[in-house]
């Protein structure tokens, strides 16, 4: 019989990873899907039982979305325009059912090349708070998916929640998300967008992030730069800047109709940064 | 699987305080369905895709299948058990029977639930707020617009509430006879019921590879390491191991002996308690596989792909033809003509309950509970298998979550059978979702080549069609798909030189079978596209070619058959022609307006239906009687699969008796306690058990009147145990209790038989194959984002000719669910198998891809059809996906030929003509 614990305290929680292999349960909306056929013989650690990790938090430093906080509370939270390419994924992730259930947290750990959370996160520069028994670190959003499914943290770690750091200047971001219908869809591609502007308009910092076309989602350096200094003008995008995807064909998709899409995608996200609604704020 | 020691978990369900010793990993749908016994939470796929389970945790909304029962500690649950008020319907409820939300019932708790969280929180919502709440719950049958009108309802008069009947005979929009048990959460479907106990599961083995010869060793070292397996069944306990749906066509066996021919078939059943079934390893198994090359559609027919059964040479398991005239005469008179080639992919049914239920032996009997569309065609069929005469079979339906033709098959009912005769205990089984999707048959993907041609003056002179379709692995229904195509190919037009082919092809790929409308659907994705393209080379419209050249009373058809009155195509055309030039009028402006890369296009599409079997006799028979409490009984054999049967048959013999429907009750499908009503397919059981129904209640009358010595206008009332019969200003009473009654416990009764007068087709196709034919045509206005190659359906208009709406709401209702399945059929729908087993994978609409839908019902009565009705199950669903094509090619210039037109279908075709056009 497996071991299933339900721990309060953070401490216990990083306790038993110290002491054992548990699989980490938060809202279990990829835990139970991938155990449809068969389950695995496992040890739970079911860490819903964290209030210290459920509180989003907005400050002068920016946003904690510790690792409790579910989609639905994050378009609940009411936070500020520089994130709003998370608000706008919030409501995209499932129906509502999953978007009550589900974190934020989770849909990072988990690594899917498809998850929607994750370009947001990485044109935000989220960093990614862990912990174990004794010690914390933080890495960027970037440098912790490794992978389709793969991420740096170790068996004995607990990801706490992530930091959203308040950009310096008027800021704001985009999602767009293409799937093959309206509601409940994976990700066919989808795009994230963060700018911060200069008083005239002009860009002063993009980051641009693209998923589900490589094996996780990945920033486009060359798109970056390219609009650096410019106002926001989709005719700046080129096919050259999706040159670090390597989509594939699927199920959903083929991988020349994926190319074609980001760059569409692409194009619409920079108009929507430069649109009237969309003033820095 | 693992399981987890018990905790104490307290909570609170529907208001109550539980307290519960369990498996903290349960899935809080499996304790609620399982140990709590509350079975109006449903599971459809336990993985979050369908939303069947939904529940409130502390008031919002969550998947009951993915919530562990350790996480409600403390909780607040309300399952649809705890909508009701003081045992009264909920305004939510009320509103859902209103409106006719529910048709199978099986996704309206998880609907009655994301609607009962929105209200809460937002009482006055609007509709897109609506279709964001309930955009996580699929519906396969009711194309989501009156879920959506009920719970504006419910909000407070959003919606208009349809004008509740003050009569409930035919024509009143009366509710569902079975309405209420799906809104409250207690209809039994499936796996609502357990069987007695002890009972034993029972486990599949399937195929891994579409194609293999395989080897079983011994079992005794299985058997030996889990104690809890009692028996291993394998082909060799099959008393019969052949079964099919034709006579002469019994080709698929109940597990595959030694060799498989597609990917899902049955190879071993297991039998045991379920916890031991779960946790044996498929690798565990003594099988030994030997891959074989598949052969695929694009293969089966060449001389080189491998014979997969001895009966059919060159894969062919049928042909069918309809020869009119000299196609080749007719074809070179033309003035204009077109060609085009069509394909399409496997369709899955997706109904939102997978198959379940349980069998248990009864002395020399055997007796089945589970969903199907066909119970007599079970129980002769199961009698086969099991070497029993068909009265040693009872076959008893549950409640079925959506149909479509896919439970029209046998799926788990053979070996459940064979299971409880052989043990002698009672054996049960559920489908997973994957297990559902792989294992049971599909629509037929299609591969069309079709040309037609019309004279200057805009009439149709010739029409070929070749269509290859793809029959998987066994026969199934593919000769009726063969069948029907040819004679409704040349669509609902008058063509006096007409070569049509259809060929079923046996591969390697799951078995294709029965989906609402038999390979017409695929059909008119060619035919509507020829259509449109003569009328552009003549230069006339396209609704007035289809005027035209429709098929009118009198007109001889293909096959040769004169029709009657109620071919009412004409009025169809006319009911849409001011919707059609509004239409394309707003989509020329918008084209105008719109400089970037959305374009606007409007699509029109006609179809006929033939209602019953093809040229073949399909009998109903009903009984109606009274019983000594003085209660009429309807015995219907006819299943209801949520399109209706049960409140319009009864709404039929109502009329027909002279009561109200209220008057009448249902029993319903038990092949113990009814006639046979034939299958629930064909778009039949308005018009062939309606007929039935009618004739029973029309003898039953006329009994009661005899007994009673009174006029034919006499007016009856079943009033107080007793029938008051008014005639001539007096009043007779009969006393049922003082009469004697028959076997079955009725003191009078009326029997009554309908079989639709047909002919059998000769070589060429010419007979009387339908005694009705169903029309209608539907407009498609579509917007297309030719950057992404998405289309958004933006509006259905579809006028249906069904005879009598006995039920308007119903009728509607099955509108409304066939175009949302034609609409997942053009654009998102693709079954790939081992790769799309599930309902992330293989999309079907939610509530946000159904457009508003304006039906308008033409009422020509029919001559032969009970009040003049005839069935419009099928009929809804064939003219949406050409519709929504021809759309897309007046949007774009650019013409989709393989369905589903996903994006980077239509992408790509875009792109190539853009390539095209710069050369
Ligand atoms: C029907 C349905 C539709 C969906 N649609 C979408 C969609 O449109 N877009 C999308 O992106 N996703 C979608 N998802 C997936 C989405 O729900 C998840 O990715 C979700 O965000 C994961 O969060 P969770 O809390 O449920 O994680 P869980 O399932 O509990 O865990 C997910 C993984 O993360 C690990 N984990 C969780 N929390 C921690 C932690 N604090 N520290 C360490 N490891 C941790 C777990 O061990 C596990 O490996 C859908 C899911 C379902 C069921
Ligand atoms: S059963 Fe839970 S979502 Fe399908
Ligand atoms: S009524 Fe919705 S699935 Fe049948």
């Amino acid at each position: 019989m497996g071991l299933y614990l339900r721990p309060e305290t953070l401490s216990d929680a990083l306790s038993a990873l110290a002491a054992g292999r548990y699989t980490v349960l938060s809202g279990a909306t990829d835990h139970f899907p991938a155990r449809v056929l068969a389950t695995p013989a496992e040890d739970i650690l079911d860490i819903s039982g964290l209030a210290e990790l459920t509180a989003i938090r907005i400050d002068a430093e920016g946003i904690w979305i510790p690792a409790r906080a579910t989609w639905a509370a994050v378009h609940a939270a009411g936070l500020p325009a520089f994130a709003g390419a998370l608000v706008a994924a919030s409501r995209e992730i499932g129906g509502q059912q999953v978007q009550n259930a589900a974190t934020v947290v989770g849909n990072l750990c988990n690594a899917s090349p498809a998850a929607d959370g994750i370009p947001p996160l990485l044109a935000l520069d989220a960093e990614v708070e862990l912990a174990r028994l004794g010690a914390r670190r933080r890495l960027p959003v970037a440098e912790f998916v490794l992978g389709n499914r793969r991420t740096a943290r170790a068996p004995d770690e607990l990801v706490l929640g992530l930091h959203i750091p308040r950009p310096a200047r008027p800021a704001r971001s985009v999602f767009e998300k293409l799937g093959a219908r309206a509601y409940l869809v994976i990700s066919i591609v989808m795009v994230a967008l963060a700018a911060e502007y200069l008083p005239d308009g002009r860009i002063a910092a993009l980051r641009a992030a693209v998923g589900a076309c490589a094996s996780r989602a990945l920033r486009l350096p060359a798109l970056e730069a390219a609009l650096l200094g410019r106002h926001p003008d989709p005719a700046l995008v080129t096919a050259e800047h999706l040159a670090p995807l390597h989509p594939i064909d699927d199920v959903r998709a083929s991988a020349a109709y994926r190319h074609a899409a980001a760059l569409t995608l692409l194009r619409r996200a920079v108009a929507n940064l430069g649109a009237p609604e969309g003033r820095p704020s | 699987m693992k399981d987890f020691s018990a905790t104490r978990l307290r909570f609170t369900l529907n208001g109550r305080a539980v307290a519960t010793l369990v498996d903290p990993m349960l899935r809080l749908a499996d304790l609620l369905r399982d140990h709590l016994h509350l079975t109006g939470t449903k599971i459809g796929c336990n993985a979050g895709d369908c939303g069947a389970c939904t529940v409130l945790l502390d008031g919002c909304q969550v998947c009951a299948c993915l919530i562990p029962a350790g996480q409600i500690a403390g909780r607040a649950v309300v399952t649809v058990e705890g909508l009701a008020e003081d045992g009264r319907l909920s305004a939510l409820q009320a509103a859902f029977l209103r409106h006719g939300a529910a048709q199978c019932g099986i996704c309206t708790p998880g609907m009655l639930m994301a609607a009962a969280d929105l209200l809460a929180h937002q009482p006055h919502p609007d509709e897109a707020a609506v279709k964001d709440a309930l955009g996580g719950v699929l519906c396969r049958c009711t194309g989501y617009r009156k879920i959506v009108e009920a719970v504006l309802d419910a909000a407070g008069g959003n919606a208009a509430a349809p004008a509740l009947a003050d009569a409930d005979g035919v024509g009143a929009r009366a509710e569902k006879s079975d309405g209420a048990a799906k809104i409250t959460g207690s209809e039994a479907f499936g796996a609502d019921r357990r069987p007695p106990a002890p009972f034993l599961s029972l486990r599949v083995i399937r195929s891994p590879y579409p194609h293999a010869r395989f080897t079983l060793g011994a079992t005794a070292a299985l058997m030996a390491a889990h104690p809890g397996l009692v028996r291993v069944l394998t082909a060799a306990d099959i008393p019969r191991n052949l079964f099919g749906i034709y006579p002469t066509g019994k080709d698929q066996p109940v597990l595959a002996e030694g060799y498989v021919r597609y990917r899902g078939e049955a190879v071993l059943a297991l039998l045991g308690d379920a916890e031991t079934l779960a946790e044996i390893a498929e690798r565990d198994l003594p099988l030994h596989w030997e891959p074989l090359p598949p052969v695929t559609f694009a293969d089966a027919a060449t001389p080189e792909a491998s014979q997969l059964h001895p009966h059919a040479p060159g894969n062919v398991l049928c042909r069918g033809r309809v020869v009119a005239g000299d196609v080749a005469q007719g074809l070179a008179a033309g003035a204009a003509r077109a060609a085009i080639a069509i394909t399409t992919s496997f369709v899955e049914h997706a109904y939102i309950e997978p198959e379940a239920g349980y069998a248990r032996r009864v002395g020399d009997r055997v007796e089945i509970f589970a969903c199907t569309q066909t119970p007599y065609m079970d129980r002769d069929e199961l009698a086969g298998i099991l070497g029993l005469r068909p009265d040693q079979v009872r076959v008893i339906p549950s409640a079925v979550g959506g149909g479509f033709g896919g439970k029209l098959d046998l799926s788990l009912q053979p070996l459940l059978c064979v299971a409880a005769w052989l043990t002698g205990q009672p054996v049960r089984q559920i489908y997973t979702r994957p297990e559902s999707m792989a294992a049971t048959t599909k629509r037929h993907p299609a591969r069309i080549q079709a040309e037609a041609a019309a004279d200057a003056q805009g009439r149709l002179t010739a029409f070929r069609f070749d269509g290859d379709f793809n029959t998987g692995a066994y026969a199934s229904w593919g000769p009726t798909v063969a069948g029907r195509v040819p004679v409704h190919a040349m669509g609902p037009y008058r063509v006096p030189h007409v070569a049509a082919h259809a060929t079923a092809l046996y591969t390697n790929d799951p078995p294709a079978g029965a989906f609402r409308g038999f390979g017409v659907p695929q059909a008119a994705l060619a035919t509507e596209a020829l259509m449109d393209q003569l009328a552009d080379a003549l230069g006339a419209d396209r609704l007035d070619f289809r005027r035209e050249n429709a098929l009118r009373p009198g007109d001889r058809t293909a096959t040769g058959q004169v029709l009657g009155a109620g071919a009412a195509l004409v009025a169809c055309l006319e009911a849409l022609r001011p919707r059609w030039r509004a239409l394309r009028d707003d989509a020329a402006r918008r084209n105008e307006a719109s400089g970037g890369p959305e374009r606007f296009g409007v699509g029109i599409a006609c179809m006929w239906y033939g209602i019953g079997n093809t040229g073949m006799s399909n009998p109903s028979e009903m009984v109606i009687g009274v019983t000594p409490a003085g209660r009429v009984t309807l015995f219907s054999g006819a299943v209801d699969i949520g399109q209706g049967s049960n409140t319009i048959l009864r709404q039929i013999a109502a009329e027909a008796l002279g009561v109200p429907a209220a008057a009448i009750d249902l029993v319903t499908g038990d092949t113990d306690l009814t006639r046979d009503a034939g299958k629930t397919s064909a778009s039949r059981q308005t018009f062939v058990s309606g007929n039935a129904a009618r004739l029973a209640a029309e003898a039953l009358r006329a009994a009661i009147l005899r007994e009673a010595n009174a006029a034919p206008e006499a007016g009856l009332t079943f009033r107080d145990g007793a029938i008051v019969i008014a005639h001539d200003g007096i009043e007779t009473r009969l006393t049922p209790a003082a009469m004697v009654a028959d076997a079955e416990g009725l003191v009078l009764r009326g029997e009554g038989r309908f079989d639709p007068p047909t002919t059998a087709l000769d070589d060429d196709g010419q007979g009387v194959p339908y005694a009705s034919y169903a029309f209608a045509a539907q407009i498609a206005a579509v917007a297309v984002d030719t950057a992404l190659g998405t289309t958004r359906v933006e509006r259905i208009v579809a006028a249906h000719e069904v005879g009598r709406a006995i039920n308007p709401t119903l009728v509607e209702g099955q509108i409304h669910g066939g175009i949302a399945q034609g609409l997942g059929l053009a654009l998102m729908e693709e079954y790939v198998p081992g790769r799309t087993e599930n309902l992330h994978d293989y999309l079907i609409p939610t509530v946000g891809d159904v457009p508003p839908i304006e039906v308008i019902l033409i009422e020509e009565a029919d001559p032969l059809g009970p009040f003049g009705a005839k069935g419009v199950g099928e009929p809804a669903l064939v003219a949406t996906a050409p519709a929504i094509f021809n759309a897309i090619a007046d949007a774009t210039g650019v013409r989709p030929t393989t369905a589903p037109c996903t994006p980077d279908r239509l992408l790509a075709l875009l792109h190539a003509n853009t390539s095209k056009t710069a050369r």
